[in-house]
């Protein structure tokens, strides 16, 4: 059996008296792109607070890589790309290695420096995500998908063996969506980086993710994601609470 | 001015007290610019006016002579600490501290001037800054600050960088974010206190941002960043306190105007490398 990365059993979480989270179980797997979508406010942002260590569970235990979070200490193991990565200070003078430097940060520890080796693993991270030929451009001059894909290599540089992206494609052109799914898919499948990817857009998601599961208050669905997109529109309206359309992508 | 360097021992502890807050100063400063915090500067200087204050005022009083420095930069740490309790109490409004901290400031120093019976010229050196008012034992502790100041944010300069950049994204990774927040704000309350000698409270806070911005408009990553706002710091302090000294006007001023001429000048710089850079692409 693959390695659990991430598991939460009967979690519970409130803000003040109103109920975000209820009774969910969740087991991520080694090697899984998984996709967590639901309407917004269905708490899928709050789950990654939790699975961050951000919020506390209110009932409920959750693991990291098999250890309880309340004890666990090896953040570098684990990546984060958050949504609001993209609504950084654009006039920060600072180039993509530099950002992508502050990713090692943590796991070279405080009182030590950078060495020759860990410069070398933050440009192979650069070339990992495809902008080694912007190394020592300003982060504000690059377009909002190459500023995406510097988040990636940042978070990607520490090494880690789960990387948790929370809505990664707002703010990025369309056409680019593809080109960062197909990204996604290489380091999961030639990496084998764990994924678990938050969104509110099913369709491209189906076509990329292994599994998916979909969160309103309570886990309403966890499968694969064929099982998926072959779930009736009804059902999802049901559980989105007004109508949806899933819009089905080859898998090519 | 170099002839009269070598003869009084008063210009030449200016001159050297002048050269560490030229690098101390913007050090400190660039980490405030990029986290948007430039008005902490403010506040801060205001409350260790309010500590040179009460050292004045204890002085004449208790008729005791220390360094109002010390008072000073006790007030500016407290101040400091301040802050950020006030920043974690109201957390969705985390600006409130610095007007609150720097009205504070202001009032108690109002207090301690007019029980000292109101303005000297030890004051006015304090508020304008002075080229005559650094004594020796001001410029060891000066130089104590910048030594440790300097050697705090070499030891701390990955995480120092990585919380201004992104805070959660620090805070992810496992980095102690507030005890880092937590000694950058006591860093800068120190290298005010440092620089009130030379520029004085009104314009320490120039010191520390205007050299940044005009450096912002040229640099490209963060580490040339610091490197290009102390070259231009270091002419601003040089030349301001030459120019103060033969003129006769505190050097605050001095320093304060000739910064303003170089960011100015910084724009022009800005749009001569733009238009290069538009001819290389026609050409």
């Amino acid at each position: 059996m693959p390695d659990s990365i991430i598991r939460l059993d009967n979690v519970d979480f409130s803000y003040g008296n109103k109920k975000v989270l209820e009774n969910v179980n969740l087991n991520i797997e080694q090697g899984m792109f998984m996709g967590l979508v639901g309407p917004n406010g269905g708490g899928k942002s709050t789950l990654i607070q939790l699975v961050l260590g951000l919020l506390p569970p209110e009932k409920g235990d959750i693991h990291l890589l098999n250890k309880p979070i309340d004890q666990f200490k090896q953040w570098n193991r684990i990546g984060f790309v958050s949504q609001k990565a993209n609504t950084f200070n654009k006039g920060f003078p600072a180039t993509v290695f530099e950002v992508v430097s502050m990713g090692l940060t943590a796991k070279i520890g405080y009182f030590h420096f950078m060495k020759k080796k860990d410069k070398q693993r933050v440009y192979e991270a650069i070339s990992l995500v495809g902008m080694e030929n912007e190394a020592h451009s300003n982060i504000g001059n690059l377009s909002g998908g190459q500023q995406q894909r510097i988040f990636i290599a940042r978070a990607l540089v520490s090494e880690p063996e789960l990387l948790i992206l929370d809505e990664p494609t707002v703010g990025i052109d369309y056409q680019n969506v593809d080109r960062f799914y197909e990204l996604l898919h290489r380091l999961n499948k030639e990496e084998n980086i764990t994924l678990l990817l938050v969104s509110h857009d099913t369709g491209v998601l189906t076509k990329y993710a292994t599994n998916v599961v979909c969160l309103n208050k309570t886990l309403h669905f966890h499968g694969n994601s064929e099982e998926y997109t072959a779930l009736s529109t009804d059902y999802l309206s049901e559980i989105y609470g007004h109508p949806v359309q899933v819009v089905v992508h080859d898998h090519g | 001015m170099f002839s009269d360097i070598i003869t009084f021992d008063f210009l030449r502890h200016t001159f050297l007290t002048g050269l560490l807050i030229g690098i101390i100063a913007p050090l400190l400063g660039s980490f405030l610019v990029v986290r948007r915090l430039s008005l902490l500067a403010d506040a801060l200087s205001h409350v260790t006016l309010a500590g040179i204050a009460f050292g004045l005022f204890i002085e004449k009083q208790f008729l005791i002579t220390f360094s109002p420095l010390y008072s000073g930069m006790g007030f500016s740490i407290i101040g400091a600490v301040l802050i950020e309790k006030l920043r974690s109490l109201y957390k969705a409004y985390q600006e409130i501290g610095i007007p609150i901290i720097l009205s504070g400031g202001v009032g108690l120093s109002v207090i301690f001037i007019a029980l000292a019976n109101g303005f000297n010229t030890d004051l006015f050196g304090f508020l304008f800054g002075s080229v005559s008012a650094v004594t020796v034992n001001d410029l060891y502790l000066i130089s104590a600050i910048s030594i440790f100041v300097i050697l705090a944010i070499v030891l701390f300069y990955k995480e120092l960088l990585t919380l201004s950049f992104d805070e959660e994204h620090a805070t992810v990774s496992g980095i102690h974010s507030k005890r880092i927040h937590f000694l950058f704000i006591v860093l800068t309350a120190l290298v005010i206190a440092a620089s009130i000698r030379i520029v004085g409270v009104l314009l320490v806070s120039a010191l520390m941002t205007l050299p940044v911005a005009a450096a912002m408009r040229l640099a490209k990553s963060f580490k040339q960043l610091i490197f290009l706002s102390i070259v231009l710091a270091e002419f601003s302090v040089i030349t301001g306190l030459i120019s103060g000294y033969y003129a006769n006007i505190p050097p605050g001023g001095t320093i304060v105007v000739i910064s303003i001429i170089v960011l100015i000048l910084s724009f022009f710089w800005n749009k001569v490398t733009l238009k290069q850079h538009k001819g290389d692409r026609v050409s």
